[in-house]
């Protein structure tokens, strides 16, 4: 076991050289002097342009470009922002605000998966199940900024239940409008994922043993049911929570939410080159972790797949 | 110009959140506010995260721009109207069309008890224009002697009388336009602390204006600005509250769903999606009024068929085939108003009856008989392209506008989108454009010069079309150093109705300010350049 742990952490560091070269070259390929568009309509003097290119690197080929980024992360340093930040900081600031966000969405997530993935299971074609079924159709048919900007106008401004935008103020409680959005958007395919496998289960004939040895239902459902159905729906969070951290800078950019997703937004609208790399690949990290914790769960739910390896 | 950025961080949203608000205008309650207000209360308002730092030379931007204002005074002020008023000089005094003579008003300071002395302006001056500081408004001085662009060089026109007197010695005799001119943040006074350590000092500025930072720390990027009233401040702009918390939006929806619920008092700028409502739904305390903000097409002299005599034609040709109001009515709900001239209606010497100005109506049989003549110097052949970006929300009236072309000429017209902002004005800047393209102009100053100089002056900074007339240069030049206002006037005027002749850009229309206020706040009016001037504002 901990030599998988080990190979697996081995493995972010190509992930980690790759992505962030690949990052670099499509930032560098974006057409565009990004120094021009800091003037406006306005045209700057060329001294001033050769200037600002200079302090930020933009004159050079990207490869150059690339190995000035490199050193400087093997130094500790990301690199500065346009505005003349360094990135560390700016990291350090919005990472705790987007992570709260993150963990808040992935709790409503699983609590609403679980629950109502597994009592439409159990009343398989009743109302309940159709209706879910339906609203879960919904869900996933409906983009995340359509369902942030109706939860926006409803929820906000209609109702008055929540404050429209979150602000400089993103404690826990802050982050309740922007965590259900992200929570609803994920939880449909979740919830079917969780509909089908509790069906599945049912069906097997370890469940059929348990209730002929005369286990109770109370004592089926959760033990035997659903560690077992688990399985696919932890499977697929490592999938969503790619489509997590997307949907992140989508609605943290519409419910003014300084994190991490609002900062990427605002710099690729800048063609801010150590920004934005620094930031994907801080995802990217993220994501190869979130992965690495997920392998790792399995072992704990299956305990065939902990022994195999 | 910068307003174009910041509809370009909100469009990608914007057209969606219409489609989610569309029909759902809520009514704001329009309760009577009572007079008077809390002069300690803190007002509410929307920014943008300053893209450098507080440093007055190196702001061009609105999102900084709102806050350098406000931390800062200069010689002198805009007022509502425009007007310039004397602020930290006593007074500002033209002696000949080459010199000005600028005396302080005593016992000035800034929010560190130092003291505000010619010193304080000469230094922020020349830091300001040095080469190697790469500052963004460096080129505001270029007019003072001793500027130069190519080497780090001092400016010698700036000369110190004596604490609070120094004059300004100008290269050029435009001195009657640079009074108008010191009203811009570029020139600003700093403090000796200031050149110790630029970017510290860039993160917790200390200026002399009508608020000051909370404290240190202050400003927290990505999310917001506090500003308290600066009581070390006397001038006219003395603040009427406590103070201001300036919050930075991503998006102009967010913004304005903070307003309609009352966590937003002063909004100045309405997302794309609600602009069809947002009259209904804020009522009294809406806000629709022009702004310095010009906006038109540019045609390069370069581009074929569009030089000489047959350019002539053409030009005016396209200008009569843009049916104007029915546009701004029908594209922007009525939030621009069809342009008359190359200025704005908030600039003093704007004017709607220039010799000529029968250009911009919309004339399908005029239009199509001067097409005719072009064709017979040379014939047409080809498309008509008007390039754009395509993340700033220009599709709509660039696809109307090409097509009101195509209608009346019978000719093939169409938008050229590019991707962003930085790839347009890339391919404008290096000449390698090979269409019409749009472009707009947001005054720095309420100067008819400002509409006129950078952009159509032979070889100025902004001439993206490379128009040349030495006729309208010289107008120019007499009218920057005239000795009254007037006498200045009269000369832009003849020189805009060369404009109207040669057409190096072709006029669209004026962008109106749009913006709102809660009903927790009174006396809010937006300034000549579509800020609300926040020290007047007063909370209940």
């Amino acid at each position: 076991m901990l030599a998988y742990i080990l190979r697996r952490i081995l493995q972010v560091i190509p992930v980690f050289l790759g992505s962030t070269l690949l990052i670099y070259f499509l930032v560098f390929a974006m057409p565009g002097n990004p120094i021009l568009a800091l003037f406006g309509d306005k045209t700057p003097s060329q001294s001033v342009i050769d200037a600002l290119e200079a302090q930020y690197h933009l004159n050079e080929p990207f490869i150059v470009q690339y190995f000035y980024y490199i050193t400087g992360i093997f130094q500790g340093d990301l690199g500065n922002t346009f505005s003349g930040q360094s990135v560390n900081d700016v990291l350090a600031r919005t990472l705790p605000v987007t992570g709260r966000l993150a963990v808040m969405a992935i709790a409503i997530e699983f609590s609403l998966a679980i629950i109502i993935g597994t009592i439409s299971a159990l009343r398989k074609g009743k109302i309940f199940d159709n209706v879910a079924l339906v609203i879960s159709l919904l869900f996933v048919a409906m983009p995340i900024f359509v369902l942030a900007f109706l939860a926006q106008y409803f929820l906000a401004l209609q109702f008055g239940w929540f404050k429209p935008t979150v602000g400089g103020n993103n404690n826990w409680g802050d982050l309740w409008l922007p965590a259900l959005v992200l929570g609803f958007s994920l939880y449909a395919t979740s919830m079917r994922l969780m509909r089908g496998s509790v069906i599945d289960t049912l069906n097997q004939d370890w469940v059929r043993t348990a209730y002929s040895k005369g286990l109770p239902r109370r004592r089926v459902i959760p033990v035997h049911v659903l560690r077992n159905s688990l399985i696919p729906v932890i499977t697929n969070s490592a999938t969503n929570f790619g489509v997590l951290l997307v949907g992140a800078t989508v609605t943290e950019a519409i419910f003014n939410v300084p994190g991490v997703g609002n900062t990427l937004f605002q710099a690729t609208l800048r063609h801010e080159g150590p920004t934005i790399v620094s930031f994907v690949t801080v995802f990217v990290i993220i994501y190869v972790l979130v992965n690495l914790v997920i392998d790792l769960l399995y072992g704990l739910l299956d305990p065939r797949i902990r022994y195999v390896k | 110009m910068k307003r174009s950025k910041i509809a370009l961080a909100s469009v990608a949203l914007a057209g969606i959140g219409a489609l989610a608000l569309a029909g759902c205008a809520s009514g704001g309650s329009d309760e009577p506010t009572p007079a008077g207000g809390d002069a300690g209360a803190i007002i509410k308002v929307n920014g943008s995260e300053p893209e450098n730092p507080l440093f007055p030379a190196n702001t061009n931007e609105t999102g900084g721009g709102k806050i350098v204002d406000s931390i800062y005074a200069g010689l002198a002020y805009y007022d509502g109207e425009g007007n310039i008023v004397n602020d930290v000089a006593d007074s500002i005094t033209v002696d000949d069309a080459n010199t000005i003579t600028v005396k302080l008003k005593e016992g000035q300071k800034f929010s560190n008890d130092e003291a505000v002395t010619a010193d304080s302006f000469i230094k922020a001056w020349n830091y300001g224009a040095l080469k190697s500081n790469a500052q963004k408004n460096a080129s505001w001085f270029s007019d003072i002697e001793g500027y130069s662009e190519e080497t780090d060089s001092e400016l010698t026109g700036l000369t110190k009388v004596d604490d609070t007197t120094f004059t300004i010695k100008l290269s050029n005799p435009v001195a009657a336009d640079f009074v108008q001119r010191l009203g811009y943040s570029a020139y600003y006074p700093l403090p000796e602390v200031a050149f110790e350590d630029p970017a510290a000092f860039g993160e917790n500025p200390i200026g002399n204006g009508p608020y000051k930072l909370a404290g240190e720390g202050a400003w927290q990027h990505d999310v917001e600005i506090n500003l308290v009233k600066n009581d070390a401040y006397t001038g006219g702009r003395e603040a009427k509250n406590g103070g201001l918390d300036i919050v930075f939006y991503a998006n102009l929806d967010g913004a304005y769903a903070d307003l309609q619920s009352g966590n937003l008092d002063v909004l100045d700028a309405i997302p794309t999606s609600a602009q069809a409502t947002f009259e209904s739904d804020l009522g009294e305390r809406a806000v629709n009024q022009p702004a310095a903000i010009f906006q038109s097409f540019t045609i390069p002299e370069s581009l074929a068929h569009f030089s000489g005599e047959e350019g002539q034609l053409r030009r005016e040709a396209l200008s009569l085939a843009i049916d104007r109001d029915a546009i701004t009515k029908t594209i922007f709900n009525g939030t621009r108003t069809p342009a008359s001239d190359f200025s704005s209606p908030v600039i003093g010497g704007w004017s709607d009856s220039l010799e000529g100005a029968d250009v911009l109506k919309y004339n399908q049989d005029k239009a199509k008989e001067l097409w005719a003549e072009a064709d017979k110097i040379s014939p047409w052949s080809g498309t008509f392209q008007i390039a754009y970006n395509s993340d700033g929300g220009h599709q709509a009236w660039v696809d109307a506008t090409t097509n009101s072309i195509k209608n009346t000429l019978g000719i093939d017209a169409s938008g050229a989108p590019f991707v962003d902002f930085a790839s347009l004005r890339t391919e404008v800047t290096n000449r390698t454009i090979t269409t019409a393209f749009r472009t707009g102009w947001q005054a720095d100053y309420p100067g008819l010069y400002n509409f006129l100089a950078p952009l159509y002056g032979t070889g100025a900074s902004s001439n993206d079309g490379d128009y040349s007339n030495p006729e309208f240069d010289k107008l120019l030049a007499s009218g920057a150093a005239a000795d009254s206002v007037d006498a200045a006037t009269a000369d832009y005027e003849k020189a805009q109705e060369i404009l109207l002749k040669d057409l190096p850009a072709i006029p669209l229309w004026y962008s109106n300010v749009n913006g709102g206020y809660a009903d927790t706040v009174q006396n809010v009016v937006f300034g000549w350049n579509s800020v609300p001037l926040y020290y007047q504002i007063t909370k209940s």
